[in-house]
């Protein structure tokens, strides 16, 4: 297991490095001068040289990148244009309720998920099955921005019943896990949770049957197991792959959640991504992106690690 | 018995043995909810298409005296939006981008990721650790934020917006094509024809393409549905169409602040996202299940 973990962990430095890399290069695709937002429009020639130098754009980028990647090791991601202050600490406090909107979300993306996937999967091609697939595949194919504006329409607008937008009173940073803010985190987090329902029971689904259909299971009825035990066996099987596609959409959630978190003002990643871009704010738009990969290949990492765990198989392959 | 097998055999030459493809479309013609999914996809296709031949209003010519009419109204049947435009002659009018923008980095995404994948797979060595080691880097990256960053960086457009999301699918599309081709490489038809002098270029197109154009199709198709989304997400963020093109994403942006008027005229255009795109998904599904011919 340590074996499998070092060299699992080893794999992921190269990925890590050219994941800064593609985000060191964002900028410098961005079309006109990555300064162009710092610069008053009446700029004369000398200033913009000036502080082409002072933040080292006139350097080759080779040296640029290796500059950057070392002070982001130590944990400068620079300064936000917009605010002045160190991007590291602004996408932090941001990712923080991200996070939040992710677990509540999973909690209940996840557990229906996996309760549709196992019945739609053991009782396959009953009604059952037919009415948890539809779900499933609503699921996948709603536009889940829109699907938030609904929920907004009904639950706010003509319920009256759950606030619209915001993370409750005093903002982001004076939370409390009570009902007067929880109630804030009701309608983005079904939202989030629409997409990986849909996936966790279309993969579960597959899985149960694929599983169900095995000789082993034949095995098993014919030894005169009870059919519980039969299930446990069952999930005993998917558990591994499951866990794989949870993860996986872990991830999606904290890293896709720009389009949510604008649909709610809700102040996580996203949102500042959002202002990011829309303020040229390039350093926070490097950062955000970095900090959010970061995570998404982190979790990947730790999903490999449980999945060889749970599953002794996956090592030796 | 014996009779009934000579007079099959005699019978054979005469009907032609049904190919592949002509099997797969019969079974996906049978298929009922596939067939529902194809008939409502060419609907909005061909309205989006016959637009400036339906007779509609001007899609761009808003008033500010009739501004977010109900659904219903006479003369408008699905209502005006927040500059009074009518809302029926938009959505019909915005299937036009929002078809485009939608799918066509599909399209080159297919293009751009079967080639590479087919290269990848076939030349193998170090052509492909080079190929798949860089598509492994932006599977590093969740599809929504490779797609938000790069739209992000190169500023607002539909170009970018393509641009961005044919970088989002093509390392998608390579990673199966070359998985499917790799299975195939080392079948024996394919040695055979190396072995009968086929040079390298020749092999991939005349016997390898076909064999692995089927799978890699069936999942460009179940991309569409995402890249739909993701289209009209860009759109609706401020980062894809400008006003005032009509446009679903950009529409459902802009009817956002009209939620408290006349919500149900500001959720329409996502209910014309949500519907090709659960049409485009159910026959994509379709497809994979008539493609499996040994069930």
């Amino acid at each position: 297991m340590l074996a499998y973990t070092s060299r699992r962990i080893v794999y992921v430095i190269p990925i890590v490095l050219s994941v800064a890399l593609v985000c060191f290069l964002l900028v410098h695709i961005t079309p006109g001068d990555p300064l162009v937002a710092v610069l008053p429009a009446d700029a004369s020639q000398e200033l913009a040289a000036q502080l082409r130098s002072a933040y080292g754009f006139d350097r080759p980028l080779p040296v640029q990148f290796g500059l950057w990647l070392w002070r982001a090791i130590h944990g400068d991601l620079g300064n936000s244009i917009a605010t002045g202050r160190p991007v590291l600490s602004e996408v932090m406090r941001a990712v923080g309720n991200t996070v939040m909107l992710a677990i509540a979300a999973a909690m209940i993306g996840f557990t229906l998920g996996l309760l549709f996937g196992l019945i739609a999967g053991y009782f396959r091609d009953t009604w059952v099955d037919k009415v948890a697939t539809s779900f499933a595949i609503a699921g996948v194919s709603l536009p889940h921005y829109w699907l938030g504006m609904v929920l907004v329409i009904i639950f706010s607008v003509q319920l009256n019943w759950l606030p619209a937008v915001g993370a409750g009173p005093g903002g982001s940073s004076a939370w409390a896990w009570d009902w007067e803010h929880l109630r804030y985190l009701v309608l983005p987090a079904i939202t989030t949770s629409v997409i990986p329902m849909g996936i966790v029971t279309r993969t579960v689904r597959a899985l149960t049957g694929d599983i169900l259909s095995q000789d082993f299971v034949e095995a098993l009825r014919a030894k005169g197991l009870r059919e519980t035990e039969v299930f446990r066996h069952v999930i005993k099987n998917a558990a591994p792959t499951a866990l794989a596609v949870m993860g996986l959409q872990l991830g999606y959630m904290l890293g896709g959640s720009i389009l949510i978190e604008t649909v709610f003002s809700w102040p996580g990643s996203g949102l500042l991504l959002n202002s990011a871009i829309f303020q040229r704010d390039l350093p926070l738009l490097q950062g955000t992106i970095l900090v959010l990969a970061l995570f998404f290949v982190l979790l990947n990492l730790l999903v490999d690690i449980a999945q060889a765990a749970i599953d002794p198989r996956i090592k030796r392959s | 018995m014996s009779a009934m097998s000579d007079t099959a055999l005699q019978a054979a030459p005469a009907s032609k043995a049904r190919g592949y493809w002509a099997t797969v479309g019969r079974r996906i013609r049978r298929d009922k909810v596939s067939m529902a999914c194809a008939i409502i996809l060419v609907l909005i296709f061909a309205s989006a298409l016959l637009a400036p031949w339906l007779h509609l209003a001007d899609p761009y010519q808003g008033s500010m005296i009739r501004r977010l009419r109900h659904v219903g109204t006479p003369g408008f049947p699905l209502g005006t939006d927040e500059l009074g435009r009518d809302m029926l002659a938009r959505l019909i009018y915005g299937g036009r981008l929002s078809l485009v923008i939608g799918i066509l980095p599909v399209i080159l995404a297919f293009v751009i990721g079967t080639s590479l994948g087919l290269v990848a797979g076939y030349v193998g060595g170090k052509l492909n650790t080079a190929i798949m080691r860089t598509v492994d880097v932006f599977y590093a990256f969740p599809s929504v934020l490779l797609a938000i960053a790069i739209s992000g960086a190169l500023g607002a457009g539909i170009t970018n917006s393509i641009v961005s999301l044919t970088i989002v699918f093509v390392p998608q599309i390579t990673r199966v094509a070359e998985s499917v081709t790799t299975g195939v490489r080392n079948m024996d038809f394919v040695e055979a024809a190396r072995a009968s002098g086929a040079g390298p270029f020749t092999v991939m197109r005349v016997h390898m393409l076909g064999n692995v154009l089927g799978p890699i199709f069936v999942y460009a198709t179940g991309l569409i549905s995402v890249s739909m989304i993701l289209a009209a997400g860009l759109s609706f963020l401020g980062l894809g169409t400008k006003p005032p093109e009509p446009e679903w994403g950009l529409m459902l942006n802009t009817l956002r602040t009209a939620i408290y008027v006349n919500p149900w005229v500001a959720a329409l255009p996502g209910a014309m996202i949500f519907a090709v795109s659960i049409c485009f998904n159910l026959f994509s599904d379709g497809m994979r299940s008539a493609m499996d011919i040994r069930n």
